[in-house]
């Protein structure tokens, strides 16, 4: 099992470019469609997790789905599978090939893969949006975040906080409501 | 995380000149893997060969690994409490719109040409709707690359 885990996340590692984000179908497609690892509906939450806490999204995810497949080892086995890829291949590059990056090959496959990770984010999306079923007042509350942060370049963190809060002040009042109409039809 | 990199690195420590820290973020760009850790590895590497490469890596994940474990706990922990449920009703749209205005970033730099649109629009056919492998995914789009540049 760990080292199933561990395989699973050395691919996903070794395939994240351009950020955390364009994992996002990797990890669905391995954890929730192929292994059953994950639950559908319990994969936005983890994503959720992964990007308000600082530090990389992918090494986030990872530690939060290790954790949750098999505790502390789960963590370190994910955590390892994910940086390792990255690692080696940094360091050979750091070591063998310096000027790397004016490789005409090289920069040939990253033109094609560039436009491939905005492909992959917005297939996260849509996946996303399928399976976490969110409600008018949700969605709402999606796009304004969207424009905000694409026009106003606020902090996303702040987003986060303000999401939160709007959502608990909301579902506050709307269970102290139902609260009561739950007693009265008790009584 | 770079600007970040930067002030540290060439400013306060003097490690690495900013040429270098040019290349590197262009490397840790163009390779797999986050770009924060990347970096870490490659400057680690710089300063002080494979042991350094080895050191900057684990304390560039550290602090991710330990407030994950925390956050964990604590969720854990808090399960059954609505609180967790009603903050995860607020975090999920937004996170949501996040990686909306990501895409947007991307975008604007990986759109060079009507060929990239291209080479997007089809993978996220092929990804969403015919459910191929994002990772033969990516492997097909570097393969296009080589050959629509």
């Amino acid at each position: 099992m760990l080292l199933k885990l561990f395989i699973t996340f050395f691919k996903i590692g070794a395939f994240t470019f351009g950020g955390g984000f364009a994992m996002i179908p990797i990890i669905q497609q391995e954890m929730v469609e192929k292994n059953n690892w994950i639950k559908d509906e319990d994969f936005l939450d983890i994503i959720s997790v992964a990007q308000s806490a600082p530090g990389p999204i992918a090494v986030n995810a990872s530690v939060y789905v290790g954790y949750k497949i098999k505790g502390l080892p789960g963590a370190l086995v994910a955590a390892g599978g994910t940086v390792l890829p990255s690692f080696l291949t940094i360091l050979i590059i750091a070591i063998f090939f310096s000027r790397f990056s004016e490789n005409i090959i090289i920069q040939k496959i990253f033109l094609g893969i560039r436009p491939a990770v905005v492909a992959l984010i917005l297939s996260a999306i849509y996946g996303l949006l399928k399976s976490s079923r969110l409600n008018r007042g949700q969605l709402l509350l999606a796009l304004t975040s969207f424009f905000i942060i694409v026009f106003l370049d606020l902090n996303p963190i702040y987003m986060i906080i303000l999401g939160i809060a709007i959502s608990i002040f909301y579902n506050k009042s709307k269970n102290s409501s139902n609260y009561k109409s739950t007693r009265t039809l008790d009584d | 995380m770079l600007p970040l990199l930067e002030k540290e690195l060439i400013e306060k420590h003097q490690w690495i000149s900013s040429t270098d820290f040019i290349d590197i973020a262009a490397i840790s760009e163009m390779t797999p893997g986050p770009i924060a850790v990347n970096s870490a590895t490659f400057l680690g590497y710089k300063i002080a060969g494979v042991l350094g490469s080895i050191v900057a890596t684990i304390a560039v994940i550290l602090p991710s690994f330990i407030i994950i474990s925390l956050i964990f706990k604590f969720i854990s922990k808090f399960k059954s409490s609505p609180y967790i449920e009603w903050i995860f009703r607020g975090i999920r749209p937004v996170v949501l719109g996040l990686i909306g205005a990501a895409a947007v970033t991307v975008g604007k730099t990986s759109f060079v040409d009507i060929k990239a649109v291209i080479i997007s629009i089809l993978l996220f056919y092929l990804v969403s709707i015919r459910k191929l492998n994002a990772i033969l995914g990516i492997i097909l789009a570097g393969v296009m690359g080589i050959f629509l540049y």
